[in-house]
């Protein structure tokens, strides 16, 4: 028996005017999962989440949360959380007052309440800070308020838009595994938009990858890196070199006068141009035998360095006008000895190669 | 297990879900009900003022011919061709005066910027008849300076001009300020490396950049002048004018079909103006990039002193001429005997009512400010944060705006018309209070508007999710947050309403009743009376009135929203 989604939602499209924002979506969510929103600025990922709020309502479609359709309910009778990019707390009300926003209005009484407000802030690492106002808290301390605020009602699902964008490059990594903690912990069901690859694949359970309004493709953090399913994702997720070829077999293209196997990609059919892409992370350069699949001669044209690692430019021997790509460890680059200009054996291993019909461009 | 601790059973949410009124619904019926005010309040009048220009006595549709009979009537044209020629003299004259004065106070370091500003931005808390009044005391028959005239009379279009200037001065020149302002610093620096000399920097940087303020200027003191009445009613003389003309065809002749049709050509430059005016402040916004720098001037001896003696002189000058009314309402017998007293403020002498007009004042302008604030802000709100109800939104906030396009005579006209009409209900409330303060609303309603969007948009436009997400109501978030958070802007447009319903006269001429007379009023009938020193005692109190809120006005900010209110930045 499957169990039933949390979150379901089925051939939905909002329009602004003449506008498609969103076309024909459908998505299940389970309970309990963190699902992100992933992809470029203007795909519509603040959209969905609206629509699934109730903020912003779809124009057809429907929705249905935790087994009740509630495509066309107002948002207070769909039982969610939201935090904002922006934070949007309360200036003119202190930390405890943003917190217990939502819980005055329940009829409970003021002991519950603030019994309630501090769990809260305990929870998110703002123990003994309520009696300040927003204005006094830093970026990331606001956040922890606002996040605080939308748990504080126990809602079945949080909805984060963005809400690290606006912080410092350390803070938002902090904040980033605090959120995941915390999600795992309360079990609720969580669903965050992000623009950001990097936060998406650290933080999701599964991953929902937009592109113009629509869905591209969902799958685990590792499906998406490993296994794209389109030049969109293979090109947003990660870095991708993209080559010209042509299918040679049922596992086997050509790049110029270089014969590549690959595997995991379904059948080919002979003589159909294709596209290849492949990841500067998965070059071999150690342990090549005669016979590992995929092995060529390559001139290292041009090497970037990159912190942690170096960014070489391959030019294969036999095909000498493709430029491919190739990630080493600075390790690597010391323990080879490898240098510009320098000809290498390198490989690609099969598994780790996609290929695309040539039509659809990334 | 925190989270779930707490978890709201389902069945008091959906026992919850059963008292709660519905938000959308209590939306939709106020920005209905919004509407449904402005409709009332706005379009009403002014379609009754329309409709009336195309009828005759007895309200039969007789087309163009009222029309017809005013241009074809010589001395109602001659006040057409009068304001207009007037209007332009005085604009003409006051826009360069004020534009040296915005340069000096914005371009140069001379000393003590905030009292000249100040002292500019006088003539605002005074009824436009003041300055008159003075003209009289200075110029008049009587007029201690009316040598200087050489045998011209001040009454007529000489003495209109004279205080139209002083009218529209501040008018012009905090439109001028502000566009003086906006300048891009970097650009003079780029002019000064390329060692630009200084008059050219002037032509092509300086007064390139000030255009739509020039403009903006120009319309604006061109149409205060052509709509106001109280100045040509004070010192007007035999020269007559549009707006002495209305007055004298409704409330003089009760010829209310001609009185419409002037009002409907007062309605021409004012929506005219509208449109230009809304034009160049797009223009003008784009004109600054978010990157601009405010220009700094540098002292620099010679010019700072010479913007100082302007200063002097200008803002001087107008200060005196209000004074010389002050002065005048205490002094026994002008100009024979200076020696002073208080009688001219028994105003039982010179008004059946003695001060009651001026209480009727204050109660007018309170009731304006509470009730005209309260319905402006919320309005706003509703317009500019709600989400249901576009067709009803968009269309509040097309007659918010529309008062920006009516003087206040055409309005008071409307009223006339809408609210005396046997056919309507209200008409119970002609003549009473109920009528001045809605007019009064109605008249200053754009601007008031303007400021509650202006505050409204610079709040977070999540609030209202945040708080549906937490199943708070709008209404509540409205009175918690939003109100809170706007107060500066929600106090600036009650002392805005307050001090224009002290000092407007011409859209409250045609619609007072036995019991509420207004204070400005008194003044007209005072003047008229022969009671001149009493009609600028009436006048100073007014001003002092209108300055002591102002002032109340400055120390709250001051005091309250800058030091007590924490959480306010800076
Ligand atoms: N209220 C609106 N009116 C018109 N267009 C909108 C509106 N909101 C969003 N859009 C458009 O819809 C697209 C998707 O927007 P959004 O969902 O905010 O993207 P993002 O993925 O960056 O969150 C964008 O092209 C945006 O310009
Ligand atoms: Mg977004």
């Amino acid at each position: 028996m499957t169990e039933q989604p949390f979150l379901k939602i089925e051939r939905l499209s909002k329009r602004f005017g003449a506008f498609t924002a969103l076309k024909d979506i459908d998505l299940e969510v389970r309970r309990g999962e963190f699902v992100c929103f992933l992809g470029p600025s203007g795909c519509g990922k603040t959209t969905l989440l609206r629509a699934i709020a109730g903020l912003d309502p779809q124009d057809e479609g429907r929705i249905e949360i935790a087994g009740r359709d509630v495509s066309r309910a107002p948002p207070a009778d769909r039982d969610f959380g939201i935090v904002f990019q922006s934070y949007a707390l309360f200036p003119n009300l202190t930390v405890a007052q943003n917190v217990g926003y939502g819980l005055v209005n329940r009829r409970k009484g003021a002991a519950e309440i603030k019994r309630r407000v501090d769990e809260l802030l305990a929870l998110v690492g703002m123990p003994e800070q309520g009696r300040k106002y927003p204005i006094q808290l830093s970026g990331g301390q606001q956040q922890r308020v606002a996040l605080a605020r939308a748990l504080a009602t126990s809602p079945g699902l949080l909805l984060l838009d963005e809400p690290l964008s606006a912080l410092d490059a350390k803070v938002r990594v902090r904040l980033r595994d605090e959120i995941r903690a915390l999600q795992q912990r309360l079990g609720v069901t969580t669903i965050m938009v992000t623009h950001d690859q990097e936060e998406a694949l650290t933080m999701a359970d599964r991953i929902v990858v937009m592109n113009q309004g629509a869905i591209e493709q969902v799958g685990t953090p590792s499906d998406i890196y490993r296994a794209p399913e389109t030049p969109f994702v293979a090109d947003f997720v990660g870095h991708m070199t993209f080559l010209d070829a042509v299918a040679t077999g049922p596992g086997t293209v050509r790049v110029g006068s270089l014969e590549l196997a690959v595997t995991g990609n379904g059948a080919l059919t002979p003589g159909e141009p294709m596209r290849l892409a492949m990841r500067p992370e998965d070059v071999r350069t150690r342990g090549i035998a005669a016979d590992t699949p995929n092995r060529f001669d390559a001139r290292i044209a041009r090497i970037a360095f990159l912190g942690s690692f170096c960014r070489a430019q391959l030019s294969p021997t036999a095909s000498p006008g493709t430029t491919i790509s190739a990630d080493f460890s600075t390790n690597a680059m010391r323990d080879l000895g490898i240098v510009e200009g320098e000809t290498r054996t390198v490989a690609f291993p099969p598994d780790s190669l996609r290929v695309f019909p040539a039509r659809e461009s990334a | 297990m925190a989270g779930s601790a707490v978890r709201v059973p389902a069945a008091r949410l959906e026992a919850a879900r059963g008292w709660r009124p519905d938000e959308a619904q209590v939306a939709t019926a106020l920005i209905a009900l919004l509407g449904a005010t402005l409709v009332v309040i706005i379009a009403l009048p002014l379609w009754s003022l329309l409709s009336k220009s195309f009828q005759d006595g007895a309200g039969a549709f007789v087309g163009l011919r009222n029309y017809l009979i005013y241009f074809s009537t010589p001395t109602l044209f001659a006040s057409l061709l009068n304001s207009v020629w007037v209007a332009a003299l005085s604009t003409a004259i006051v826009v360069p005066l004020a534009f040296v004065y915005a340069y000096g106070l914005t371009r140069s370091c001379m000393p003590a910027k905030g009292a000249f500003y100040a002292a500019a931005l006088l003539p605002i808390f005074a009824p436009s008849l003041l300055s008159a009044l003075s003209l009289i005391y200075i110029f008049g028959n009587q007029g201690f300076l009316r040598h200087w005239l050489l045998g011209a009379s001040v009454y007529g279009p000489i003495g209109i001009v004279m205080a139209e200037v002083l009218y529209c001065f501040p008018h012009a020149l905090l439109i001028l300020v502000t566009a003086l302002s906006l300048s891009d610093g970097r650009l003079y620096e780029a002019a000064d490396a390329l060692g630009t000399a200084r008059r050219r920097v002037f032509w092509t940087i300086t007064l390139p950049g000030a255009r739509y303020g020039l403009i903006s200027a120009t319309i604006v003191a061109f149409t205060l002048v052509v709509t106001d009445f109280g100045i040509p009613k004070v010192i007007g003389g035999q020269f007559g004018v549009l707006a002495t003309d209305a007055y004298k065809q409704v409330v003089g002749q009760q010829n209310f079909p001609m009185g419409a049709v002037v009002g409907m050509i007062l309605l021409l430059p004012a929506v005219l103006a509208f449109f230009v005016d809304r034009f160049v402040q797009r223009r003008q916004v784009a004109l600054l990039s978010s990157r601009a720098v405010p220009y700094q001037p540098k002292p620099e001896r010679g010019r700072d002193l010479a913007f100082l003696g302007y200063a002097i002189s200008v803002g001087g000058l107008i200060v005196a001429t209000y004074g010389v009314a002050v002065w005048a309402s205490f002094v026994t017998y002008w100009p024979y005997n200076l020696s002073l007293t208080l009688k001219n403020y028994v105003f039982e002498n010179a008004e059946p009512g003695g001060w009651e007009p001026y209480r009727n004042s204050l109660a007018m302008a309170a009731l304006a400010a509470a009730i005209g604030t309260a319905l402006v802000f919320t309005g706003a709100y509703l317009v500019e944060k709600l989400k249901v109800f576009p067709a009803g939104r968009a269309f509040a906030q097309f007659l918010a705006m529309l008062p920006m396009a009516v003087p206040g005579l055409v309005l008071g006209l409307g009223y006339v018309f809408f609210f005396n009409a046997a056919w309507n209900p209200l008409n119970v409330f002609y003549g009473t209070l109920t009528v001045l303060v809605i007019n009064t609303i109605a008249h200053f309603y754009t601007v008031a508007h303007i400021t509650a969007t202006t505050a409204l948009k610079q709040i977070d436009p999540e609030f209202e999710s945040v708080s549906a997400s937490l199943k708070v109501p709008f209404w509540r978030t409205f009175s918690r947050v939003t109100v809170p958070i706007c107060m500066p802007a929600i106090l600036d447009i009650a002392v805005y309403m307050f001090v224009n319903a002290l000092t407007t006269v011409s859209a409250v001429i045609f619609l007072y009743g036995s019991g509420t007379k207004l204070a400005a009023i008194a003044i007209v009938h005072m003047d008229e009376a022969g009671f001149i020193a009493s009609a600028a005692g009436m006048g100073a109190v007014i001003m002092l009135t209108a300055i002591a809120v102002k002032l109340a006005h400055i120390a709250l900010n001051r005091f309250v929203f800058e030091r007590l209110q924490a959480w306010r930045k800076r």
